[in-house]
């Protein structure tokens, strides 16, 4: 196993190759679109059950992805208040390297504020759900 | 020094002692620049010259009448006959000095292709130009009227002559820009070729020679090359320096880019008239310091010789492509290629792959290389790129393919 690659801890591995959360579905009440155009990432995600289901269909790297699955987990059944929340708090996870209790899986994460660059990679899905919120409200 | 650092070709452990930056550890690694086609690193006699310009012989030039602007002058100007030398220009005249390729491509788009382009001329690149190449042509599409087309490349990443005779067909294309080494894929354009295939159907020709002019020697006259831009700083120069070479006649044609101090001949409230090239295209102060970097790089590669260069580049790709390509999907093969290989590996993006192998301490490039299109093209969204510098070393290239292997068991 290679030095220093605690980033990609088998939480992260696991949730890129087995999504718990993609795929289309066939109904839903919102959705948004985030992309990241420095790496061409892109995340296209929907809302359910007036917002407290997510699912998205994403191509990119694996800590979009899993960042992505870790979130629809992580704001389920939440209400908007809750999950912009939780999104400050996970933005400070990435930023600064400390873990959030009060956070569970999304911690996996932390690793990443050592990446300046892939900072942006980690936080994608979490723009793109506050869009869809966003659709909510107008949609 | 180990067996692989010195190649038949060049002292490459010497070499690597003129680059001060390359015995820097990188998360407590040996450093593995593998990075030199976004920007190459400097070698001492450049940094050396540009603080010697700054500590004791510097002032504006052109302009003031005492000694040490005169001394100034006299080294600003002198790089520019050494540019003129570097690519063979038939005169001094010829050689216009911008802040980069971009900047140069942009000069032309502006001045060439607003006077002397018409409203229903084409403009013809290739499906394998930077941004820098493309961009510029859009904004004067979007301006001026000017049709903006495409030519193909083939699988291989090479230009489909067919398609260029076919966008050629009606005799509208009144200028080929295109590059001379795609920064992606590597591939080197025939560029005598492409002039006279050009000159044969009455358009001129713009080379981007950004990659080409590291790794080959370029002769614009051998190349019958209308304009032949690049940077300084891919080139171990400083950043904030290009060229752009165009024929004498071309560049007197031209009305000048940007307005100011130094590009004059006369100026009054009613009305200025223009010094003559090159310095009509060169308002404002110039980047003084920076061009005399960019002459003490010159002067640097000379002296190295690009027959021993090119020849430690093709030993070197030749390598790279053998140990690489049994671990990942290499983007183009170009017959004619040089040291720049883009890659993807199944299931891992490319910025995993750069972000993994950043903490071994090498460094390459991911994304879409300022080659969206391309990327489109080629069917990926995104590339990891190594690419060659004349410091690179079978050793580095080595540690790529290790690095790699380390990749793949995480993705796998």
């Amino acid at each position: 196993m290679i030095e220093n690659a605690e980033l990609y801890q088998s939480i992260i591995m696991d949730r890129t190759k087995n999504p718990r959360h993609a795929g289309r579905p066939e109904v839903f009440d919102a959705q948004a679109h985030g992309d990241n155009p420095l790496c061409g990432d892109r995340i296209h995600l929907f809302l359910r059950r007036d917002g407290t289901a997510v699912s998205y269909e994403a191509r990119g790297c694996a800590i979009m992805t899993a960042s992505a699955d870790l979130m629809a987990d992580a704001v389920a059944g939440l209400s908007a208040v809750e999950v912009a929340q939780r999104r400050t708090a996970f933005e400070a996870v990435v930023n600064t390297g400390t873990p959030d209790p009060s956070l569970g899986d999304l911690n996996a994460l932390s690793g990443v504020s050592e990446y300046r660059s892939r900072i942006r990679c980690a936080t994608l899905p979490w723009s793109a759900l506050a869009a869809a919120f966003e659709d909510c409200k107008h949609g | 020094m180990s067996a692989a650092v010195k190649s038949e070709f060049l002292d490459v452990a010497a070499i690597r002692k003129d680059f001060p930056i390359l015995s820097q550890l990188v998360h407590g690694k040996k450093l593995v620049f593998l990075d030199s086609a976004a920007s190459a690193q400097k070698p001492r006699a450049v940094i050396d010259a540009m603080v010697h310009c700054m500590e004791s012989q510097y002032a504006n030039v052109h302009r003031g009448l005492h000694w040490m602007s005169e001394r100034t002058s006299d080294a600003y100007e002198a790089v520019r006959d050494k540019t003129a030398a570097f690519l063979n220009a038939a005169s001094r005249e010829e050689i216009v000095f911008t802040r980069n390729a971009t900047e140069s491509i942009n000069l032309v788009a502006y001045t060439y292709g607003r006077a002397i382009l018409q409203p229903g001329d084409a403009v013809l690149v290739s499906e394998m130009e930077h941004h820098a190449n493309l961009v510029p042509w859009q904004m004067l599409r979007d301006a001026h009227g000017v049709e903006l087309r495409i030519a193909k490349i083939t699988d291989a990443g090479e230009l489909d002559f067919a398609s260029l005779e076919q966008q050629f067909a009606d005799g509208r294309v009144r200028l080929l820009a295109i590059t001379h080494m795609s920064n992606v894929l590597g591939t080197y354009t025939p560029a005598e070729r492409l002039a006279k295939f050009a000159h044969d159907r009455g358009a001129k020709i713009l080379l981007d020679g950004s990659q080409a002019v590291v790794h080959r020697r370029v002769d614009v006259q051998a190349i019958d090359a209308d304009f032949y831009v690049f940077s300084g700083h891919k080139l171990y120069g400083p950043s904030g320096i290009g060229v752009l070479y165009a024929k004498r006649e071309i560049l007197d044609s031209m009305p000048p880019f940007m307005g100011g101090g130094d590009m004059i001949a006369s100026v009054s409230y009613e009305r200025s008239t223009w010094a003559k090239p090159p310095h009509r295209f060169e308002a404002g102060t110039p980047a003084i310091i920076e061009t005399i970097g960019l002459g003490a790089a010159i002067d640097y590669v000379n002296a190295i010789g690009f027959d021993a260069i090119a020849e430690h580049e093709r030993h070197l790709t030749d390598h790279a492509l053998n140990v690489l390509s049994p671990l990942v999907k290499i983007l183009g093969r170009a017959q004619d290629r040089g040291g720049v290989i883009s890659f993807t590996m199944d299931g891992a993006h490319a910025h995993d792959i750069a972000t993994l192998l950043d903490r071994q301490g090498i460094a390459v490039r991911a994304g879409h290389h300022c080659a969206e299109p391309l990327m489109g093209r080629l069917g990926v969204t995104s590339t990891a790129r190594a690419s060659f510098a004349l410091y690179t070393t079978r050793d580095e290239i080595d540690a790529l393919a290790a690095g790699l292997i380390r990749v793949k068991q995480i993705f796998a």
